[in-house]
């Protein structure tokens, strides 16, 4: 996974609440037994004019000319909820999006963002969308700061930072415990025998 | 200070404290389907991590397959196959335990999780699907991850997991007469909103929580990741105990004996302290119906849409004049009296027998409306071979409705199949959301009864409201 430490993007501004994963990626496009090929299914339903076609639908946010290009997206409360396909973190990846900043997010999802490289930053997202474009993200000192200079903290938790700016495989990470997980494994069997198998 | 029934499950599973509020957990059980097993087995096997224990992880086949009678590996999705096989093959080549098409007990994974006791008080369950908080109601602590999590679980047999905060709905009373469990949930969502438990584990409690079954217990949690929870959980008591004894994975003999007594202990202490708690009194709760495309949006049968002033709690105005323009409705419209083109009887939500036989009740001796089209799915293979064994198949069947194999079905496009544009469908099944059950489809969430009555009526109708 790719190390974040800053970005400067514009942002493009989604500003919905409950964009659900469905909306995100719709089962539909998920076509192959894979994590690639999905940036072309993203928000599918709301970004064409037809059901499986692929004529821009002018009124939708991504089509907009002025958003080419932006790695930055805005949106609303409870972001990503739904269902628990990590599609929809694989096509916001594929699509070029490296943050997503929202009120609110699912927690399977956000999850989901973590390991695919994208930062969740929650906080008020309409105040982004109103200010001078382009806007920097810096992870390690957990900033947003708009084109004017001015600086927003928010907060992510320790875990989810330090896999982002490391760009850590959480696998390798936990393996390092891996003897702890035996021992603990092995006592545990004796204590829980019909949990083990 | 005492402690909750999620703590001691997270205690005597934390196999290391890695700092800020994040642990390493312990995972006793894993559940894959194949829309994302198969690609979590290749990616794992393309990375050189095996299963590091197989007998601990099981896969079946329900969100792709077809559900049509007479199915196979095919489905209308041109590339469903594909997925079929690579779960197949990489769970054969894996070692799991896999529930193939054929196989009796196959079926939707948070139905026969519970059925075959895969799922037992105070394990630690994950599958890639948010509905694993289903399971919560036989006192496990299981939710729904990504699929690199499931990686991270089949490779390690733990997961790195953030500490959730601790919420108790206490319900207290009893549920008047024709209200269920799934009534319940849309009630809770109405009223506490689609991130109302957000960040938390849900303990439901109180006379009423203990007053359900099994099956109705796992309706109830299913909905707790429409809450946005991290999943539910109920302590479990001598109705789950009656339930899991002598199935197919449950312990048995003095194994069975020594769980019993280690499960005795899940339970919150009188003095634990919840972070968040909530009162809820069953009389409150009326048969629900949702009218939006958030499961929050729901109100009682015979209610009307409601106008923005009366959500504005939950709703932005936006999300509320999209709701309404998306569902062809507006404000002050009955909902019940609505004509439908579709009733949908399946999910993980509501296709046990429990609700089969319910819905069966409503359909005996009565048609389906002339162009509503009316499908049952039950949950699992076991389910349905229950159902056909009382004869209730040929009460859908008669009554006008399709009879199918299990699976997800048109909950959302498994089998590549769903509801046409502009459609209204009274369905039984979790999610509302805008072209969930196909392409500008209308969704209404309800009970399985609800659904029943509405399909003889061809408009939404309450059960009560047939002659």
């Amino acid at each position: 996974m790719t190390p974040f430490s800053t970005l400067t993007s514009i942002a493009v501004p989604l500003i919905r609440d409950n964009v659900d994963t469905d909306a995100i990626i719709p089962s539909r496009e998920m076509k192959t037994v894979g994590k690639r090929g999905l940036a072309d299914g993203l928000f599918a339903g709301w970004r064409y004019t037809a059901v499986g076609g692929r004529v821009p639908e002018p009124g939708f946010v991504l089509n907009d000319p002025a958003y080419a290009g932006a790695a930055i997206l805005l949106g609303g409360a409870n972001f990503g909820c739904g269902s628990s396909r990590e599609h929809a973190a694989w096509a916001l990846a594929e699509y070029g999006f490296r943050a997503v900043i929202a009120q609110s997010f699912n927690p399977i999802f956000r999850g989901n963002c973590v390991r695919n490289g994208i930062v969740p930053i929650a906080c008020n997202a309409q105040a982004f969308a109103d200010a001078p474009q382009p806007l920097t993200i810096d992870l390690p000192v957990q900033t947003v700061t708009d084109a004017a200079g001015h600086a927003t903290s928010f907060a992510i938790d320790d875990e989810a930072k330090a896999m982002l700016v490391g760009g850590l495989d959480a696998i390798a990470l936990t393996l390092r415990h891996r003897d702890a997980i035996a021992a603990f494994r092995q006592a545990d069997a004796v204590r829980r025998p019909w949990a083990y198998r | 200070m005492g402690r909750t029934l999620f703590e001691k499950i997270w205690n005597r599973h934390l196999v290391k404290d890695l700092g800020a509020g994040t642990g390493l957990v312990l995972i006793d059980r894993v559940l894959l389907h194949e829309r994302t097993g198969g690609v979590a087995l290749e990616s794992l096997a393309e990375a050189g991590h095996p299963v590091a224990s197989p007998g601990q992880v099981f896969a079946t086949m329900d969100h792709i397959v077809d559900t049509r009678p007479g199915r196979t590996d095919r489905t209308i999705m041109p590339t469903g196959t594909a997925f079929i096989t690579a779960t197949r093959d990489a769970a054969l080549a894996a070692g799991i335990t896999l529930f193939d098409l054929g196989d009796p007990r196959q079926g939707i994974v948070h139905v026969i999780a519970p059925e075959l006791a895969i799922v037992l008080p105070g394990l630690t369950l994950v599958c890639p699907d948010s509905h694993t908080c289903s399971q919560g109601a036989l006192g496990a602590l299981a939710w729904g991850i990504g699929s690199s999590e499931a990686e991270h679980a089949l490779a390690t047999t733990t997961l790195r997991v953030t500490r959730p905060r601790t919420m108790r709905i206490t319900i207290e009373g009893v549920l008047g007469a024709g209200v269920t469990a799934k009534d319940l949930a849309l009630h809770l969502l109405a009223r506490f909103g689609a991130s109302g438990a957000k960040g938390h584990i849900v303990e439901y409690a109180g006379s009423a929580v203990r007053a359900l079954d099994i099956e109705a217990r796992l309706t109830l949690c299913n909905m707790a990741t429409e809450f946005g929870a991290f999943s539910a959980i109920i302590a479990p008591d001598e109705t789950v105990l009656a339930y899991l004894q002598g199935r197919p994975f449950a312990p048995t003999g003095a194994m069975w004996a020594r769980a019993v007594a280690d499960w005795a202990t899940l339970v919150s202490d009188a003095d634990a302290v919840f972070d968040t708690e909530h009162a809820v009194d069953a009389g409150d709760v009326r048969p629900m119906v949702t009218w939006g495309t958030s499961p929050q949006q729901a109100v009682p049968l015979g209610q009307p849409v409601p106008d923005f002033a009366q959500v504005s709690g939950r709703d932005t105005a936006e999300a509320h004049a999209r709701a309404l323009d998306y569902m062809g409705l507006t404000v002050g419209d009955a909902i019940v009296g609505a004509p439908i083109d579709a009733a949908f009887i399946g999910s993980c939500t509501n296709a046990r027998l429990s609700d089969l036989r319910r819905a069966a009740a409503i359909l005996k001796g009565r048609r389906v409306a002339a162009g509503v089209r009316a499908i049952c799915v039950p949950g699992s293979g076991a389910v349905k071979a229950a159902a056909e064994a009382e004869g209730l198949d040929r009460v859908f069947l008669d009554a006008g409705f399709e009879w199918r194999e299990p699976g997800c079905s048109m909950c959302f496009f498994a089998g590549g199949e769903s509801f046409g544009a502009d459609e209204r469908v009274i369905t039984s099944t979790n999610r509302n959301f805008e072209s969930r059950q196909g392409p500008g489809t209308r969704s209404h969430l309800a009970s399985p009864e609800t659904v029943a009555a509405s399909a003889i009526a061809g408009r939404i109708a309450a059960p009560g409201d047939l002659s």
